[in-house]
């Protein structure tokens, strides 16, 4: 900015604003600055250039924390509500129950389990059918097993056409066959052009454009089975026999409606396919309800089929209500059996005990703010030492502290059976549950009550005590009447803090909480480490930021967070 | 602080009759400890009580009957209870002298006003002793860790070999543990790999930001604040929830970039509040004078503003740090074994209890955290100092 030497460096005035309405107000024409604009737009270039600075000072910043930090929560949210698995791995099962009513108490047509049968297969090919499984599984129970015997057994079925149409001609056994009649003629060419040692990418396949046309099931199947083994095998195509699904869809496509066409067909295989289709009315067929049936019993009952067409929308509420103990039903939401629920408990004690640990913090925060901000400066700055210490030693060997000395052998126990306070055999139990965690944390979260608390003490002036009391009052009246109203500020925003930080800690409850001394978060932890239910991990902990959000919010309105101080 | 009230001497039917009570009081712990608590009351407050007559209306001088006590009073633990009664029995001596001395001087009434009823200076002195209580309680943790770690056993407690101050009870093997094993020696080597560069990082872009904040015309300021302060309000298990289904998505879950990256945004809040605190204090016009003098944006910053403004980037920097080197839940999630830092290592020695050197390992970062604050609170001092605030 050095080269400047005109108007700008003028309009470095520290508020252009005030100078730009100053300019405003003189009614005498509008004054220019030395470079003939006038002044006003030239103070209002100065401030948008002086805006666009400071913006520009942050940006990286705020682009750093919105990609590492609020991404992040932002795809947590998304994941509370996402639930696409259903609708990507049966696409064509959620499509016809779509139209299902599962009220009328009958179960659903044989289409649907033909098109189970066609998703079902795709999808153990893929192995995404026990994902599947295991997302069904949190909402009932047994569905995973189902799903994984489905799986194993789904290829049988399919077989069954395979075997008779290989039987009729071994024509149909022959993958290149199938390419041949199935392929683009470009497609054929560049493959056949393609040398599988090259390294170069296979060519991907293309459908011939009149096959799709009469055969359209198979077409659709042969494309999906090409697209699996081009990208997700990586084998030649040439040397791999189609999945017996395709079978069945040609099995379909012969009996369909376009059957009649067959005979005008000359590409190549004509005669193989017309033969085919002469002889498909004889061949034996697959009743697939009955075919599920037998792989499951579960499959005919209402129960399966009515989650698979509750959880088929791409988004659901259902993690929502799981966290809240409640379930979709065909009637809508509803609460959870008794025995069930959870987490309408955990809630309850993770605000229970974080609630205790703010009121301890309180009754021993407010004496030690009281006497730092009453004693002289220089003990007082010595006793701040005591404070501060335990607030900059790590969490974990503060924790770790308190691990050694509440254990039934540990230091505190050692010591209340020496002084005879209470007998060798029937020593505290002060780990491993709720007094546990409420001790150890209190002393972990008693620096953030004192710090504010003291500092609003500090500001009331100690003349007020003794004026009341030489107006005659007793030392209680003096205390709960004058100085204990004002250092209310001190005791809400230390006790928001504190509450903040309590409902959402893990790692000393994991420690000292044993199982009746946990949070909310430490089921968070469970559900994304061991099991898995990560849509339902992100639901309460939905829940839980939007409890310290609002807690936050009311933070800003009592404090300030511009006044977070630290040290 | 001068003395507000004149003092005078008690007479014997006051200070002896409380003397004697804080010997009973005393007493009922010793008794208890040697097998009955009633006669440890009597026996202590007698004893006391007489001690307190002794000393101050025969003895008369202080010092002497001071020492005399300790003395006394150390040879009778030792033959209670050995060395370490010994040493209790000391500090009682002399605990006792001085409280006999402090109440017959009258010296407790020197530094309370005049005007105070003998309740309220008796609650004045009992409120100390609960605020004593407390900030012991605070400290408590601490030192009890400190020599635990030098347990010759694998025990979490006292072994009596160190309770009687045998020089066998202790010993330096859980350190030697430490320095030893591949585990400790990894996760302390991460630990170093990882937090400097997510200091630097949130230094770098902090500073940066918030001198841009401190600009008097900033748009969405509130807003932006909000949104760079969050990672400090946001509960851990939720900032790691989110960071480790979105890093996985984008396969930066388990890398090394993956935690600085996450451990970078955790500091940033904290470097933005010291280096804005800063910024509050400094004079803007020493900027313009740089500026007309010749100097551009850059040699600006790096040779006027930033030494004003360097113990608050620095302070800034040192929370970051800690942030990231105490940091367990997000690395727990985010980061993979290879990433193993010294906290994680903590929380699985702490959940599967494998050995005192966790204890070894506290002690070393108690006392990198004593040096953390101290720096901390001079480098406070100092831009106090410069900003001509000094402390009160």
């Amino acid at each position: 900015m050095s080269d400047v030497t005109d108007a700008t460096t003028a309009n470095q005035a520290p508020t252009p604003d005030d100078a730009a309405r100053l300019a405003d107000s003189k009614k005498a024409g509008p004054v220019l600055a030395a470079d003939g604009t006038p002044l006003k737009r030239s103070l209002n270039r100065a401030l948008r250039r002086q805006k666009l600075r400071a913006l520009m000072l942050v940006a990286p910043l705020l682009i750093f924390v919105l990609l590492t930090f609020i991404a992040p929560i932002a795809d947590m949210l998304f994941r509370s509500v996402e639930n696409q698995i259903v609708s990507e791995t049966l696409p064509r099962t959620t499509d016809l129950l779509g139209d299902w009513d599962a009220d009328a108490g009958a179960l659903p047509e044989a289409p649907v389990y033909k098109a189970l049968y066609e998703d079902i297969f795709i999808a153990q090919e893929r192995k995404e059918h026990t994902r599947l499984g295991s997302r069904l599984n949190y909402e009932l129970t047994g569905v995973s097993s189902l799903f994984r015997k489905s799986g194993r057994k789904v290829e049988d079925m399919g077989e069954v056409y395979q075997d008779q149409f290989e039987d009729l001609d071994e024509f149909w056994e022959k993958g290149e066959n199938w390419n041949q009649m199935m392929g683009s003629d470009d497609w054929l060419a560049d493959h056949a052009a393609w040398n599988e040692d090259s390294g170069d990418r296979q060519p991907r396949f293309e459908l011939r454009d009149d096959i799709a046309e009469l055969l359209p099931e198979t077409a659709a199947k042969y494309e999906i089975f090409a697209n699996f083994v081009q990208v997700e095998d990586e084998d030649n195509l040439y040397t791999e026999d189609p999945w017996a699904v395709v079978y069945s869809a040609l099995y379909d496509d012969l009996t369909g409606p376009n059957a009649a066409q067959i005979a005008n067909y000359s590409g190549f295989g004509a005669d193989k396919l017309q033969a085919a289709a002469a002889a498909v009315s004889e061949f034996e067929t697959v009743d697939f309800a009955a075919a599920f049936e037998d792989i499951d019993k579960d499959w005919s009952s209402m129960d399966v089929w009515q989650t698979i067409q509750m959880y088929s929308p791409k988004y659901t509420s259902g993690y929502f209500l799981n966290a809240v103990d409640m379930q979709k039903t065909p009637d809508g939401p509803a609460l959870r059996d008794e025995n069930e629920r959870i987490y309408g408990t955990l809630f309850m004690r993770t605000m229970f005990m974080s609630l205790m640990i703010t009121g301890s913090c309180i009754l021993l925060g407010y004496p030690v703010g009281w006497i730092l901000a009453n004693l002289p400066a220089r003990t007082a700055n010595l006793l701040m030492i005591l404070v501060l210490l335990p607030f900059w030693t790590s969490l974990l060997v503060r924790t770790s502290a308190w691990k050694v000395m509440l254990q039934q052998q540990g230091v505190i126990n050692d010591t209340l059976v020496w002084l005879g306070v209470v007998a060798d055999d029937s020593r505290l139990a002060l780990i491993n549950n709720q007094t546990g965690t409420i001790i150890a944390m209190t002393h972990i979260l008693l620096p953030f009550m004192i710090l504010p608390l003291y500092s609003v003490m500090q500001t009331i002036p100690p003349t007020y005590l003794r004026a009341a009391k030489s107006l005659g009052a007793t030392n209680w009246t003096a205390f709960w009447r004058v100085y204990f109203p004002q250092s209310v500020p001190g005791i809400g925003a230390g006790s928001i803090l504190v509450f903040i930080l309590s409902i959402g800690y893990y790692i000393t409850p994991e420690i000292v909480g044993g199982t009746t001394g946990t949070f909310i978060s430490n089921r968070i932890a469970y559900h994304i480490s061991s099991s898995l239910n990560w849509g339902l991990a992100a639901a309460l902990g939905t829940i839980l930021l939007a409890v310290v959000l609002g807690l936050y919010w009311a933070y800003d309105k009592i404090v300030g967070i511009d006044n977070v101080k630290l040290g | 602080m001068a003395a507000l009230t004149p003092i005078s001497r008690t007479p014997v039917s006051f200070y002896v009759p409380v003397v004697a009570a804080a010997g009973a009081f005393a007493g009922l712990f010793v008794g208890t400890a040697q097998g009955s608590g009633l006669l440890g009351i009597v026996v202590g407050a007698i004893a006391m009580g007489a001690l307190a007559y002794v000393l101050t209306q025969i003895i008369k001088s202080e010092t002497p009957s001071r020492w005399g006590t300790v003395v006394l009073l150390a040879v009778v633990g030792y033959f209670l209870g050995g060395l370490p009664a010994m040493v209790i029995g000391g500090i009682f001596g002399w605990l006792f002298a001085w409280f006999s001395f402090w109440l017959y001087e009258g010296r407790y009434r020197a530094k309370v006003p005049p005007y105070l009823t003998p309740m309220q200076v008796l609650w004045h002195f009992t409120f100390r002793v609960i605020c004593g209580a407390i900030l012991v309680f605070l400290i408590t943790p601490i030192l009890v860790v400190m020599p635990l770690s030098f347990n010759a056993e694998n025990f979490f407690t006292f072994t009596p070999e160190m309770l009687r101050f045998d020089p066998a009870g202790y010993s330096l093997k859980h350190y030697r543990d430490f320095f030893s094993s591949s585990d400790w020696q990894n996760a302390l080597r991460n630990s170093v790999m990882i937090a400097p560069v997510a200091t630097l990082l949130s230094v770098s872009f902090g500073t940066l930001a918030a001198i841009g904040l401190s600009q008097p015309h900033v748009p969405f300021r509130r807003a932006i604040m909000a949104v760079l302060i969050s990672p400090m309000i946001v509960p851990l298990i939720i900032s790691a929830a989110g960071m480790y289904f979105f890093y996985s998505r984008i396969g930066l879950q388990g890398t090394y970039l993956g935690v600085v990256l996450a451990h970078a945004a955790l500091g940033i809040p904290f470097v933005i509040i010291t280096v804005t605190a800063t910024l509050v204090g400094f004079d803007r016009s020493l900027t313009r004078a740089a500026a007309n003098m010749g100097a551009n944006p850059v040699t600006t910053f790096f040779r006027v503003q930033m030494p004003l403004i360097l113990p608050g980037v620095i302070s800034g920097g040192l929370f970051a740090f800690i942030t990231s080197f105490d940091e367990v839940v997000v690395v727990l999630f985010v980061g993979s074994a290879g990433q193993k830092t010294l906290p994680w290592q903590m929380f699985t020695g702490l959940r599967e209890q494998i050995s005192p050197t966790i204890l070894a390992v506290a002690t070393i970062l108690v006392i990198i955290s004593i040096c953390l604050l101290t720096t901390v609170e001079l480098l406070r001092r100092r831009s106090e100092r410069l900003r001509g605030m000094s402390p009160g």
